[in-house]
């Protein structure tokens, strides 16, 4: 795969039914080329966040147990275990790291991205 | 703002400024310290190491913060002279004036010297003070009149440290003191006469029940002590270290209250008679007593920091005055009520006269609380005899064991305090228990941080227990509560949390949460629970409701490897495989292009698969008879055999067929951490069954059943649990060893550290597991056939289950591959690419 510019326009995009998603997990989404991690809770509340785990370099933080510190909503790394905001992508151990965000919409069953 | 006037800048007082530095996070105060002596606050607990070569820098204590702190104004050189109380100001001998809203005092204390009739002789010196060291120093080492001999008055503490000093100066040294014994404070007759046999094998001169009546001139131009005895002692140096007397001149100028033999009364929150004016450290007088050590002083600036700070309830209760230190390369330690002046304790003592120790142990009437202790000669076990009387932990059945020697196989179960500051903790970043303790002394006091500062446990993450214990010991070592809660959202430990789940019939994280816990939980609890819940339970763990509790191996019954893959490894029963078998493996490592190795464990592990590709792989391996390894899981992964009797010259029993009965009966069983297992057929040990979880070693009379060892970062060898065992006996005695422990055992514990830090050690397994000292026998192996029973391979369950296949793909909305997995050929097999093999790009 070559380098190629990014177009810098964002659109909504249908990732999957929210039945797709267990409760309290994270499924992988293909959004414009770029890999988004989907979180479901267990009130149905949807968050997307980067797939790419910037500390292990892999694309696998939607394979990451969710859950919360101190109140706020978050997922851990499977692979070193750091935690991200899911509502910010802030990461919780170092300052100097945060993954991008994208909003989420759910309409009928069915979750939107916009990435 | 308000303006602190602290008054003496010894050791307390500076902890006083730094206390008051850290609680005033508004910058409310500023702080005005005056220092009678020149040099800044240092530390005279470690004095006697000046004439070792540490200078008075390596001493000192203060940073350079505190004068880059604005809001600090360290004055030294100057005497604060008079306090107007009503003007509210202090003034110096040198005349200035600075007003106070509240005062500090810690002027410290003097030494005492006694009356005796020619004390203030030249050539007599105190010893407290740096100055006082190079006095000494210079007297020691006058080239007019070279001193020859050396004598300490005072056999205590500080009078032995003097007497190191004076014999590190290369004199003959004498320690003269008046009670019958050296330390009377901290040490009973016994171990003050160990002290004493061991100070004097090192050259030293001791002599008690001295009383000196007077000094006159000596023969050789130096002193010639008189004692009341009638005896005589000459010297060319006499060191006072007599004890110490408070400098309350100031507080008595003011007419503050003040003890009968001298001190600044204070109340419990170290404030004077005049609510404006506080006291602490040596110079203050809580409740009839003066406090010598540092760490009450210590105790004492934190509380009146903190009352100053505004925490009206802050309060001294009084401090503990154990101690321990090494008196010329003796460790001495007194813990409590070392002298057993409670009515009706108890002593145990253990000497050993060749090896120069002496220990004793004070326990209450019932036996069940130490109360007080005194080591001599060795003292490594302070620190969990501190804790035991400290924390009032219930001691062990044996308390003996606490001070005899650890028996050959033994262990003390004392955990990681017996470990020495030197040990290798984390072996990834090379961090030392002593840099982790350095670390928590500089503040650090959860993992988050200690991991932040000293990186330890931040790469394979394999030495995280170790440095919990570490950390939670440290803690307590501090007067630390602490709590082994799970994580943020359960108050409770593993094993209450086991418990509580496994008695009140508890089936989902919801239930157990709603119960006994708070919030959504974490990457910490929900493993945690899923693994009791598997122990209990044993339900399919990527059930619905199981499933997000679930580990990212457990989710994908696959091992993570770095790049976002995973590995296989199928299991394969005792290490016997069929040709047939061993092909098969072969073939889908070909036709999937799997990395393929050789395991440790006698098994073969299959890299590099894609997690759309697992079920495929799987559908494979389940149609030529394959059962999931549980590699992926904390649970047991595999027994690993020798070829035993069947083939071997030398087996005395069946080590294949025991090790794949073993393994069949523990597939998938998921305790605190995994488990290895591993049989040999003689006592060769082929199998290296002692450095497993559970090893059995075949005999001529059946089986030897040994535990709780450990290969992996700190290797342990396992200890022998019970012998000659026969088939059934074994599988019975290890049923409630693993259920014992899956019940009791700490996140993320293995065996080894599990009895280590458990009370009682291998005696107190053997007892519970072989002559069911708790009545829980029958419980346990019941527990353990249920598990067994409700055993299914959780691969053949998967591959079965279309919902279950659904989260085996990389994309939600998409066949597409994970581009970012990219692999390059090395030694005919596949690798990850590194980051330079990559094009660029791939993040996205």
């Amino acid at each position: 795969m070559s380098a190629r510019p990014r177009v810098d326009m964002k659109e909504w995009v249908v990732v999957c039914r929210l039945d797709d998603i267990v409760p309290n997990t994270g499924v992988c989404a293909l959004v414009g080329g770029r890999q988004v991690a989907v979180f479901r809770l267990d009130d149905d509340r949807v968050y997307a966040l980067s797939n790419h785990d910037p500390f292990s370099r892999a694309n696998v933080l939607s394979r990451g147990i969710v859950g919360d510190l101190k109140g706020e909503l978050v997922v851990a790394s499977p692979v070193y275990k750091q935690h991200f905001s899911l509502a910010s992508g802030q990461c919780l151990e170092d300052p100097g790291v945060r993954v991008p965000v994208f909003p989420t919409r759910l309409e009928d069953g069915v979750v939107w991205v916009e990435a | 703002m308000r303006t602190l006037v602290v008054v003496g800048h010894g050791m307390v007082g500076h902890r006083l400024v730094e206390a008051m530095r850290s609680r005033d996070t508004g910058d409310t105060w500023r702080i005005v310290v005056f220092g009678a002596e020149s040099r800044a606050a240092y530390d005279r607990v470690a004095l006697s190491s000046y004439f070792e070569g540490v200078d008075a820098e390596q001493l000192s204590l203060v940073g350079p913060e505190v004068y880059a702190d604005e809001l600090v104004e360290l004055r030294l050189g100057e005497q604060v002279e008079h306090v107007d109380q009503v003007a509210r100001s202090v003034r110096t001998a040198s005349g200035a004036e600075v007003g106070y809203d509240a005062l500090v005092l810690a002027t410290g204390s003097y030494p005492f010297v006694p009356p005796i009739p020619g004390r203030d002789r030249r050539g007599c010196f105190v010893y407290r003070s740096i100055e006082d060291l190079e006095a000494i120093k210079t007297a020691a080492r006058a080239t007019a009149r070279r001193a020859r001999v050396g004598t300490v008055i005072g056999g205590g503490l500080l009078g032995l440290e003097a007497a190191k000093a004076l014999k590190d100066l290369g004199l003959e040294t004498h320690v003269v003191e008046f009670a019958p014994r050296l330390m009377a404070v901290q040490l009973d007759e016994a171990g003050g006469q160990l002290l004493r046999r061991q100070i004097e094998a090192l050259g030293v001169f001791v002599h008690t029940s001295k009383g000196t009546k007077e000094i006159v001139d000596g023969a050789g131009g130096g002193h010639r002590m008189v004692f009341a005895d009638g005896t005589a002692l000459e010297t060319d140096l006499i060191v006072y270290s007599a004890g110490i007397r408070p400098h309350d001149e100031l507080a008595r100028a003011a007419k503050l209250g003040i003890g009968e033999r001298g001190g600044i009364v204070i109340d419990d929150h170290c404030r004077t008679s005049d609510p404006d004016i506080y006291a602490v450290g040596e110079c203050a007088l809580w409740n009839g007593r003066i406090y010598g050590l540092v760490a009450p002083g210590y105790q004492m600036a934190e509380v009146a920091a903190r009352h100053l700070a505004g925490e009206a309830d802050a309060r001294f209760s009084g401090a503990d005055m154990s101690t321990k230190l090494k008196l010329m390369g003796v460790d001495v330690a007194s813990i409590g009520d070392a002298l057993g002046t409670t009515p009706g304790v108890l002593n145990y003592v253990y000497t050993d006269p060749v090896k120069g120790i002496y220990k004793k142990l004070v326990v209450s009437g019932d036996g069940k609380s130490l109360r007080g202790a005194i080591l001599v000669g060795e003292a490594a076990d302070y620190g969990s005899l501190l804790q035991l009387a400290q924390n009032a932990i219930p001691l062990p059945e044996h308390p003996e064991d606490l001070i005899l020697p650890a028996r050959e196989g033994g262990s003390k179960g004392l955990g990681v305090d017996l470990l020495p500051a030197t040990a290798l903790i984390c072996s990834c970043n090379s961090v030392t228990k002593g840099g982790i303790c350095d670390a928590i002394a500089a503040g650090c006091a959860s993992i988050g941080t200690l991991k932040k500062e000293t990186k330890a446990s931040t790469t394979c993450g394999g030495c995280g227990p170790l440095v919990k214990q570490i950390l939670d010991c440290e803690l307590r070592k501090r007067g630390v509560d602490v709590k082994n809660h799970l994580c943020e959202h359960f108050p409770y430990s593993r094993q209450e949390l086991f418990h509580l789940t496994r008695v009140g019939g508890l089936k989902t994280f919801d239930e157990i949460i709603s119960k006994h816990g708070q919030g959504h939980g974490c990457d910490v609890c929900k493993p945690a629970v899923a693994s009791i819940l598997a122990a209990c339970w044993n339900e399919y763990i990527l059930k619905p409701k199981h499933a997000p509790l679930q580990d990212t191996n457990d989710h994908f019954l696959a091992n993570l490897q770095k790049d976002g893959t995973y590995s296989i490894v199928p299991r394969v029963p005792g290490g016997e495989i069929t040709p047939g078998k061993l092909i098969v493996l072969g073939e889908v490592a070909k036709k999937f292009g799997l990395y393929t190795k050789i395991t440790g464990a006698q098994r073969i592990d299959l890299f590099g698969a894609r997690v759309e590709q697992l079920p495929l792989i799987w559908r494979e391996l389940v149609d030529a008879g394959f059962e999931s390894g549980h590699a992926y899981g904390k649970a047991l992964r595999t027994v690993k055999s020798c070829v035993g009797s069947t083939w071997c010259r030398y087996g005395v029993q069946d080590s294949v067929l025991m090790a794949i009965n073993i393994e069949n009966r523990y597939r998938g069983l998921r305790a605190p951490h995994k488990l290895k297992m591993g049989v040999s057929g003689c006592t060769r040990e082929c199998a290296e069954a002692q450095g497993k979880d559970v090893g059995i070693i075949a005999t001529e009379k059946g089986w030897n059943l040994y535990v709780c060892g450990n290969g992996g970062i700190k290797p342990r060898h396992a200890d022998l649990l019970a012998q000659d065992l026969d088939s059934k006996t074994l599988v019975q005695t290890i049923d409630r060893f693993l259920m014992f422990y899956i019940r009791t055992g700490d996140r993320l514990q293995r065996t080894a550290t599990w009895l280590d830090n458990l009370e009682g050690g291998i005696d107190y397994v053997r007892k519970v597991v072989c002559e069911d000292s708790l009545g829980l026998g029958a419980e346990l192996e019941a527990d353990m056939q249920r598990l067994a029973d409700a055993y299914e391979c959780e691969w053949k369950k998967a591959i079965n289950d279309p919902e279950t296949l659904k989260r085996f793909r990389h994309f939600v909305n998409s066949g597409e591959p994970d581009r970012n997995v990219v692999f390059v050929a090395e030694r005919g097999q596949i690798r990850p690419a590194r980051a330079d093999e990559r094009e660029p790009e791939m993040a996205t």
